[in-house]
């Protein structure tokens, strides 16, 4: 690891959901979608997040980029503490930070031509002339695999995966150091999603853009991610450098995933471990280790003492009692 | 991938695809109902705003020596109890019924539509405030509220000329509130969208996210529901100067023509002074339901399907 400061600081992100209940102040239970997490993203480096449906993989991610608001903690960006920031700097500093959403269906207005989609932050932002917009839509549009004989579309006119190329050019045409990217290729069939994939490879190599990589396959983010987070319940269970945590992983939760990446060898024959029951409910989650309830390795102490988020190895962090 | 951004300038000639508004006129096109709705309007119109310049009876007015009569070569459809054509009158009051309801439509569609958007968009004080402002207006019975507002106007006298302008004025006081509900629900499904989160992320101008992004979207529903209020606009004028509250001799609308069937005799009678406008008011709010229901499958086809 370089001595350098880091891009992004998370530092002890919490956010609830359903705190005050309206009018009358009901008492709604509150929901911990993420709960004390922290992290840092190097620059230049793409970070990934793994965890389940309702882990707060994405919650943390539209934290980063204040696209929503924050309980208690600090996102810092460059130092700087993006929610603290006013209105007006923020703005300023939006077309650093970018956002590549889910779906790529919802994602673009059905009423804008795509070119004015991709170039109208550039206008709004004053970051170039107006009749410069044209050639710069043009360029990302080529970096991401379309051409100008594109822009005078509408979304509809599209699939899946050409529109969230649009959805990535719409990104990459602010130029951006840093780009959140949610689950971008879960919404899109196993084919496709080898093509976009390999334009983030594409955008790593060729752009120095530094990545938060959100998605539930972990064979997507072994092959983009240079340090992975895994989430479970809101919480970081273990964080560390890719082949650390491919090759051993600590945490049980971390292991069981793993063991459930599907390998192209019908031949090969594996321990899988198979985890009981769901994913708690997150309004009313388990005491101690919120892991627990699944871990075959589970303890009376983990059912009682929540786990640290403790650093066993230069980088590595893991939340267990057992390791 | 090697040319230039300078080629861009050479051919400009990129594939374009038809505006979406094209797409909805041709969809529309293909509506038999709502054309034949189209259709009369347009007659209606035409009858009401050429017509009298054929009827040679425009100037003529008062005919003492011609009361009540009977439809014949020379009036059409007779003369009422002054001595008045009554094609003549029914095309002059079609000028001011049809005004009138276009005027309440456009008055409630702007001030909805704006109070609506604000509503919406800006959510917190500003929401709560024109929202139980709309809720206190909705939940008066409307007809009611025109009845006393009207009256409270009898008493400030206010010159005939001017009535038209008023009566508009009531009636989008008592349409605005639906439309501004519909325009803020609108609004607030659209806000959840991701595209809207995207020009938060892309960090737009609050200007450019109303005006190019939302705006854009919530037209169609102003158009479908401002066609539709034209109806609803029509018919309440009627009823207002049916009872003398709204438009008032000399100037006709189809409303006040109508009172004619409030006397015995006339009602039984003369069926030619109010079947006319009758059949005017029926027809002219028919075709446009017919016009704004087409409009509405045009716009958006999934919408039928629900």
């Amino acid at each position: 690891m370089t001595n350098e400061a880091p891009l992004i600081e998370v530092k002890n992100l919490k956010k609830y959901f359903g705190e005050k209940g309206g009018l009358f102040q009901r008492n709604v239970s509150v929901v911990k979608a993420v709960d004390d997490v922290s992290f840092q993203i190097h620059r230049g480096e793409t970070f990934g997040l793994v965890g389940e449906s309702g882990s707060g993989k994405s919650t943390i991610g539209k934290s980063i980029l204040r696209l929503q608001s924050i309980t208690e903690g600090e996102v810092l960006f460059d130092g700087k503490d993006v929610h603290k920031l006013s209105n007006a700097e923020m703005r300023n500093l939006r077309p650093k930070i970018q956002f590549i959403f889910q779906d790529p269906y919802s994602s673009l207005n059905p009423r804008i031509r795509v070119g004015d989609a991709i170039g109208e932050a550039l206008l709004d932002h004053g970051l170039c002339e107006k009749h410069e917009v044209a050639s710069k839509v043009k360029e990302v549009l080529e970096i991401c695999g379309l051409s100008e004989y594109h822009m005078n579309r509408y979304p509809h006119e599209f699939s899946g995966g050409q529109r969230q190329r649009i959805g990535i050019a719409r990104a990459i045409i602010l130029q951006p150091e840093f780009i959140v990217a949610d689950e971008p290729v879960s919404a899109l069939d196993v084919s496709i999603q080898a093509q976009i994939i390999n334009l983030f490879s594409k955008l790593q190599r060729d752009r120095n853009i530094t990545f938060l990589f959100i998605s539930h396959d972990l064979s997507v983010v072994e092959h983009l991610c240079s340090r992975i987070g895994v989430l479970y319940l809101g919480t970081m269970m273990e964080l560390g450098s890719r082949e650390q945590l491919y090759s051993n992983p600590l945490h049980p939760y971390t292991k069981a995933l793993l063991s459930a990446v599907p390998i192209p060898d019908p031949t090969l024959k594996r321990e899988r471990i198979i985890l009981k029951g769901d994913i708690p409910n997150p309004a009313n989650p388990p005491s101690g280790c919120k892991f627990h309830t699944r871990c075959p390795f589970a303890t009376e102490r983990c059912k009682v003492e929540v786990p640290e988020f403790k650093e066993v190895e230069s980088g590595r962090f893991v939340a267990c009692h057992l390791v | 991938m090697e040319s230039s951004a300078v080629t861009l300038e050479k051919n400009k000639k990129l594939p374009r695809s038809s505006s979406l508004w094209r797409q909805i006129a041709r969809r529309f096109l293909q509506n038999k109902m709502s054309l034949i709705g189209l259709a009369f309007l347009i007659f209606i119109i035409l009858f009401s705003f050429i017509g009298p310049f054929f009827s040679p009876y425009v100037n003529l007015g008062v005919d003492p020596t011609n009361i009540n009569q009977s439809p014949s070569a020379q009036h059409w459809l007779g003369t009422d109890k002054l001595g008045r054509d009554v094609l003549t009158r029914l095309m002059l009051a079609g000028r001011i019924s049809l005004l009138v309801g276009l005027g309440a439509m456009v008055m409630s569609v702007v001030i909805g539509g704006v109070l609506g958007i604000i509503s919406g968009f800006y959510r917190g004080i500003v929401d709560q405030i024109i929202m139980r402002i709309a809720d206190v207006l909705m939940t008066l019975p409307g007809l009611p509220l025109l009845f006393i507002m009207a009256a409270i106007l009898s008493e400030w006298k206010v010159p005939t000329e001017y009535r038209i302008y008023i009566v508009m004025l009531m009636l989008s006081i008592v349409g605005w509130p639906g439309l501004a509900r519909l325009v803020r629900s609108q609004i607030l499904s659209l806000s959840e969208r991701q595209f809207m989160q995207a020009t938060e992320a892309l960090g737009l101008r609050d200007t450019r996210k109303l005006f190019k992004h939302l705006l854009p979207n919530i037209i169609p529903l102003l158009i479908v529901s401002g066609t539709l209020s034209v109806g609803g606009a029509i018919l309440s004028e009627s009823t207002l100067s049916f009872f003398g509250l709204g438009v008032v001799p000399p100037d006709a609308s189809w409303g006040n023509m109508i009172t004619s069937a409030n006397s015995l005799l006339d009602f039984q009678k003369r069926p030619w002074l109010w079947v006319p406008p009758g059949l005017a008011i029926f027809l002219t709010v028919i075709s446009i339901n017919l016009l704004g229901d087409g409009l509405r499958d045009a716009i958006d086809p999934n919408m039928r399907r629900r």
